[in-house]
C-alpha cells in the first residue's frame, strides 16, 4: 500500500472527530436550555433527572462531548425525546429505505448521464448536444421537490398509473422486491435521479470533447484504428473520473433525498428528519445527520480511494 | 480596432481608446443569445418584484371563502386560487420578492465573507492557511442540503435562521476557490516586484491581488445562485423558512399541496417560478463564465 493510501485513510480520523463535533453540538445551537430540546416538557421528575445524568448536561463541555463520543461508539445515540425509541434502531431502519431509493435514483442517473454525456460530447456541436446539454442544465436547475409533485399529478391524479406516496401497499415501511413494492418507487427513484443525471452528463460531455482533442485520438485514427475502436479508447478514459462523480453524487443523494422524500411521504432518513425537526425531537436529528454525515465521509473516502486504484497519477501528484 | 496604415505610422495620432475589461466582457456576453435572454427574463423577474404592489391585481393576503381552489383561467382569478381563496397570480408576483431575497442573499453574504477568508488563507499561506483550510474541509464532509436542514433544523424555524444555514453552507465551496485563485496570483512576478519595492501586504491585496482574482471568485459564485434558489424555498418547502400567510413561492408550493387532488395545475404553479429562475441564473453564469474566460 503507498502512503497515498494510508495518509488519505488517516485522513478519515480527524474528519470524523470534526464531524462528531459538529452534530454534538447542534444541541447546543438550538435555543433554550438542552434540556428542554432532548426531554418533552411534560416528561415525570425522575426521567429529567435520569436524562441529565445520562448526558451529563451538569458537566463541562469538553466532557459531554467525550461522554458522548464514548455512547456513539457503542452504538447508543440516545433516546427519541418524542416516543423514546432508541434513536440508532430508528436512524438505521430509516436509512436502509433511503439508500434503496438513491441507489435506484444513482443507477438511473448515472445510465442515462453518461448515454447522454458520450453522445453530446461525440457529436459536440451538433442538434443532438444542444438538446442534451439544454436537458442537463434543465436537470441541475429544476427544484426537486416541484419535479416530484409534477410527477404526482401527471402518473397518480391524472392517469392513475402510480401510487404517489408510501414504500409499499398499506402503510408497510418495510421494503420487498415484488412489483407491489417497486411501482411505489418509481416516481420518487425518478425525481431524485435528475440530479445526477444532469451532473454526470455535463461531466463527461465535457471530458469526452477534451479527451478527443488530444492528439493520441488522431494518431489511433491515422493508424487506421475504426472509429467504434477510437469511442471505446474514448470511454475508457472518461470511465474512472465518471464513476467518482457518480459515487460522490450518491452521498449527495442520501442527503438530499429529504425533501423528495416528504413529497412522496417515503419512510427513510429525510422523512425521520422532516419529523425530527417539527417535533423538536433533537436527539434524532442529531443521530440521523452524524449517521448520514459519516456515511458521506466514508464514501468519499471509497470514492478517493478507487479513483486512485484506477488512475496511478492521482498517487503521484 | 482596427490598425490603419495611417495611424501606424503618424506618431502624433492619440492611440485609440481601449475598451475597458468589463466592457469587452459585456460585449462578449452580448453575444450570447442564451444568456442573454436569460438575463432579461431575469430582469423582468426583478422589475416583477420591485413593483410588485403596481402590478398585483389583488392583495396577496385578501382571503375569500366563497372563491377557494379555483382553476385557472377562473373570472377574476386568472391563475386560479389557493385553498384560502388568495389570488395566485398575486401571490407569484409578490413572491418574487421573499423569494429572490432569501435565494440571493446567501450567495452574497457568502461571496463576501468566503472571499476574505479565502484570499486571506491563500495571500498568507503556510501553517494558517493549511488551519483555515482543514477548517474549510469539515464542512465539505456534509452535503449541502444536509448541513442546511441540520442548522436550520436546530435553529428553530425562520427567515434569519434559514439566510443564516444557508450563508454557512455557502462559504466553504466560495472560500476554497478563492483560496486557489489567489495561491495562483501570490506567486506571480509582479506581486514579487510590488513586495520588493516595499508595498505593505493590505496595499498588494488591494491594488494587485483583488482586482485579480474577484473576478473567477465572482463568476463562481454566480453559479451557486440557482442552488441556493432551490435550496431557500426548499427549507421554506418544509416549513423551515418563511411563515404563513407571506407570499413565498416555496411555501406555496408547501401549503397548496394538500389540494393537489383537487386543483392540480395551480398547485405547481410556484415551482415554475422557482424553475425559471433557477434555469436563469446557471445559464446566465455559464455566460459569464465563457465571456471571462474562468476556468475553475
Amino acid at each position: 500500500m503507498s502512503t497515498y493510501f494510508l495518509k488519505r485513510i488517516l485522513y478519515v480520523v480527524p474528519i470524523t472527530l470534526a464531524v462528531s463535533f459538529f452534530c454534538f453540538s447542534l444541541v447546543h445551537l438550538s435555543p433554550g436550555d438542552p434540556m428542554d430540546a432532548v426531554v418533552s416538557a411534560d416528561a415525570p421528575r425522575e426521567v429529567v433527572a435520569m436524562v441529565e445524568r445520562a448526558y451529563g448536561f451538569d458537566r463541562p463541555l469538553p466532557e459531554q462531548f467525550a461522554l458522548w463520543v464514548s455512547r456513539a461508539l457503542q452504538g447508543d445515540l440516545g433516546l427519541s425525546a418524542a416516543n423514546g425509541r432508541a434513536v440508532t434502531a430508528e436512524v438505521f431502519a430509516a436509512l436502509k429505505n433511503t439508500l434503496l431509493l438513491a441507489l435506484a435514483a444513482s443507477l438511473i442517473g448515472f445510465t442515462l448521464g453518461c448515454t447522454f454525456g458520450l453522445l453530446a460530447g461525440y457529436w459536440q456541436g451538433s442538434l443532438l448536444d444542444r438538446l442534451v446539454t439544454g436537458f442537463a442544465v434543465g436537470g441541475v436547475s429544476v427544484p426537486h421537490y416541484w419535479l416530484g409533485m409534477l410527477l404526482v399529478i401527471v402518473f397518480s391524479v391524472e392517469l392513475n398509473w402510480l401510487p404517489s406516496s408510501g414504500a409499499g401497499p398499506g402503510s408497510s415501511n418495510d421494503w420487498a422486491f415484488e412489483w407491489a413494492y417497486l411501482r411505489h418507487l418509481i416516481l420518487p427513484a425518478v425525481t431524485l435521479s435528475v440530479i445526477p443525471m444532469g451532473v454526470v452528463t455535463r461531466t463527461v460531455r465535457a471530458m469526452v470533447a477534451e479527451i478527443l482533442a488530444h492528439e493520441f485520438v488522431e494518431a489511433l485514427r491515422a493508424k487506421g484504428l475504426a472509429e467504434k475502436r477510437v469511442f471505446l479508447h474514448v470511454v475508457k478514459n472518461v470511465a474512472p473520473t465518471a464513476l467518482a462523480v457518480m459515487g460522490l453524487q450518491l452521498g449527495y443523494l442520501l442527503g438530499g433525498s429529504i425533501l423528495v422524500e416528504t413529497v412522496f411521504s417515503w419512510p427513510g432518513t429525510g422523512l425521520l428528519l422532516n419529523n425530527a425537526i417539527f417535533q423538536r425531537d433533537l436527539p434524532i436529528l442529531q443521530g440521523t445527520i452524524l449517521v448520514l454525515a459519516l456515511f458521506f465521509v466514508l464514501l468519499n473516502l471509497i470514492v478517493d480511494l478507487a479513483q486512485a486504484r484506477l488512475d496511478p497519477r492521482i498517487q503521484r501528484s | 480596432m482596427s490598425l490603419t496604415l495611417d495611424t501606424a505610422v503618424s506618431p502624433m495620432a492619440a492611440p485609440p481608446a481601449e475598451p475597458g475589461y468589463w466592457r469587452s466582457v459585456f460585449a462578449r456576453l452580448r453575444r450570447d443569445p442564451v444568456a442573454m435572454v436569460a438575463g432579461l427574463i431575469l430582469l423582468a423577474i426583478v422589475l416583477m418584484a420591485i413593483f410588485a404592489p403596481w402590478l398585483a391585481p389583488q392583495s396577496p393576503y385578501s382571503t375569500s371563502m366563497l372563491h377557494r381552489l379555483q382553476p385557472i383561467g377562473s373570472p377574476g382569478f386568472p391563475l386560479g386560487s389557493d385553498e384560502l381563496g388568495r389570488d395566485v397570480l398575486s401571490r407569484l408576483i409578490h413572491g418574487a420578492r421573499l423569494s429572490l431575497l432569501i435565494g440571493v442573499m446567501p450567495v452574497i453574504n457568502a461571496f463576501v465573507i468566503g472571499s476574505a477568508i479565502g484570499i486571506v488563507a491563500g495571500f498568507v499561506g503556510g501553517r494558517t492557511n493549511t488551519v483555515i483550510m482543514r477548517v474549510i474541509d469539515v464542512f465539505y464532509a456534509f452535503p449541502a442540503v444536509l448541513l442546511a436542514i441540520a442548522l436550520a433544523g436546530a435553529l428553530g424555524a425562520g427567515l434569519v435562521n434559514s439566510l443564516f444555514s444557508l450563508t454557512v453552507v455557502f462559504i466553504p465551496p466560495i472560500a476554497r476557490v478563492a483560496e486557489s485563485v489567489t495561491t495562483q496570483v501570490r506567486s506571480v512576478d509582479y506581486i514579487e516586484a510590488a513586495r520588493a519595492s516595499g508595498a505593505r501586504s493590505l496595499t498588494i491585496i488591494r491594488r494587485h491581488v483583488l482586482g485579480n482574482v474577484l473576478g473567477p471568485i465572482f463568476v463562481y459564485a454566480t453559479s451557486l445562485i440557482s442552488v441556493s434558489m432551490i435550496l431557500a424555498s426548499g427549507l421554506s418547502f418544509l416549513g423551515l423558512g418563511a411563515r404563513p400567510p407571506m407570499p413565498e413561492w416555496g411555501l406555496m408550493l408547501n401549503t397548496m399541496r394538500d389540494a393537489i387532488y383537487v386543483n392540480p395545475w395551480v398547485t405547481v404553479l410556484p415551482g415554475m417560478m422557482i424553475f425559471t429562475v433557477s434555469i436563469c441564473f446557471n445559464m446566465l453564469s455559464d455566460g459569464l463564465r465563457s465571456a471571462m474566460d474562468v476556468k475553475l
